[in-house]
């Protein structure tokens, strides 16, 4: 049912059934090291290419969430998927191996929180009884094709962000039963306050966050205190101190404590990414990982789950464009 | 630029700035000046070199030339060189061994994408800006050097 002006509140709330996250070498020593179901020291992943590397890490997790879930891959009715390469090829290629049917998705970082509002709206309104959600990102894929070959010799600034190497899938079912459910969604509009700089995409990116927490709180007539935590992906360090000053001047603070990005806990600050982590695979595989395993052991029952991206592409960057923001929100419950 | 920002895009913009950390710019000078400082002693202990083997004139910044090229190239092929760059930044990328690592870096990355299309188109994409501006300046000031000679001498 949709109410207020982007929100979907879903009338049969699927679950979560199964979610697996992978993750490669360097989240592999960040703080969270210990939520991933499988910690890569490869970062090829057996393959000859960074992005069949990503490709295979990718169908790997789906096939894993499969596996977890009980759900036979000829049984799984839609792959809501996508990454950060051009044309989304890691996501092509992984669903070749996986021969699901695929709903391809680009919303850069924001994508898998977006295939969750989409599957469970499907899945509420009886479409599919199942689905999975995923997406993946690797440095070594968004570094060459946004930035620089790996082997340059050049220094980022204090709010660039790194890219991780990680994939995330959660397997939505139908049905009833106790467990962790998706029970509202909310969609992004793209919000842009002209910022241009494509090393601070967690500034060009608060702003839609700030949008879609506000549109959701309001379509729902929710305040932020109902909620056990406020998760974004990724704003980073940096873009998450922005985001908690946006709701200050807003006159809506929000509890500092309650707010947690993904990119920002995914690496310890020693581990040198700058702002934090960023990628379609930061917020799938925190999420997958680390979120969802505290819900499920009650250690949190009501979380808003927010997955934010930067539109750009390097054409639009050299064009001088500014660089459009989205969000989108999904409520997670344990009930 | 003076873009039509809106009263809001603009206080925006002052509030990222404020919370967003500066680059340590004093830090920055000094390390690359010592590494800076140190490849270049590294070409003039060279050249000397080439001089006491009295390789001549023209052939010893040559030589001077060819061994960075050479060793810019190895540490950028062994993985050392943009660790290097990481600390010192302009330090490292303005001597010649940062031209050696600006080609040497994207031919492994695109080696993947085949010898043509992918080694051979994307091996100047960094230096290429270098190369092209580079030599038209030289070119320009050869001429005005060449005028001036021929006609205010």
């Amino acid at each position: 049912m949709r109410i207020g002006s982007r929100t979907f509140v879903y009338e049969h709330p699927p679950r979560i059934a199964a979610h697996a996250s992978i993750v490669g070498p360097k989240e592999s020593k960040g703080p969270l090291a210990a939520y991933f179901d499988e910690s890569s020291q490869d970062d090829l992943f057996g393959q000859k290419t960074w992005e069949m590397g990503e490709s295979e890490m990718l169908r790997r997790c789906a096939a894993r969430a499969m596996e977890m879930g009980g759900l036979a891959p000829e049984e799984a009715q839609a792959l809501f998927c996508g990454d950060l390469n051009d044309q989304i090829i890691a996501t092509g290629f992984a669903a070749r191996a996986l021969s699901v049917p695929l709903v391809g998705l680009y919303g850069a970082c924001s994508t898998f929180v977006e295939g969750l509002v989409l599957a469970a709206a499907l899945i509420s309104g009886g479409q599919l009884q199942n689905a999975l959600c995923a997406a993946s990102s690797h440095f070594c894929t968004a570094e060459r094709q946004f930035r620089f070959p790996l082997e340059m010799g050049t220094q980022r600034p204090p709010s660039a962000q790194w890219t991780a190497t990680a994939a995330g899938c959660a397997l939505l079912m139908a049905g009833d039963g106790t467990g962790l459910r998706v029970t509202a969604g909310t969609l992004g509009r793209i919000v842009d306050y002209k910022i241009k700089d494509a090393n601070h995409m967690g500034a060009a990116m608060a702003p839609a966050v700030e949008s879609t927490i506000c549109a959701h709180l309001d379509d729902t007539g929710a305040a932020a205190d109902d909620f056990d935590l406020i998760a974004t992906g990724d704003l980073g360090w940096i873009g998450r101190e922005i985001l908690l000053q946006l709701f200050r001047e807003r006159g809506r603070p929000l509890p500092p404590e309650k707010l947690v990005d993904c990119g920002a806990s995914l690496f310890y600050q020693e581990q040198d990414t700058h702002a934090g982590g960023s990628g379609c695979g930061c917020v799938a595989s925190v999420s997958c990982g680390w979120l969802m395993k505290r819900m499920e052991r009650g250690e949190l029952g009501k979380v808003l789950l927010v997955g934010s991206g930067a539109m750009l592409s390097p054409t639009s960057t050299m064009q001088s464009e500014s660089i459009p923001g989205i969000a989108y929100a999904v409520r997670l419950e344990v009930k | 630029m003076s873009e039509n920002k809106t009263p809001q895009e603009k206080h925006y913009a002052r509030l990222v700035d404020e919370l967003t950390p500066n680059s340590r710019h004093l830090r920055g000078c000094v390390r690359a000046f010592w590494v800076g400082g140190l490849i270049c002693t590294i070409g003039q202990l060279l050249t000397m070199l080439a001089q006491t083997l009295e390789l001549g004139e023209l052939t010893a910044p040559m030589f001077t030339s060819c061994a960075l090229i050479f060793l810019g190239t190895t540490l950028t092929g062994i993985g050392v060189y943009d660790r290097i760059g990481k600390y010192a930044g302009a330090g490292s990328v303005v001597p010649i061994t940062g031209f050696a690592n600006s080609v040497a870096a994207p031919a492994i990355e695109f080696r993947r994408e085949g010898m043509v299309l992918g080694l051979g188109a994307k091996l100047f994409q960094i230096a290429g800006p270098v190369l092209t501006y580079g030599i038209s300046a030289s070119i320009i000031v050869g001429v005005l050097y060449w005028a001036a000679k021929e006609w205010l001498l």
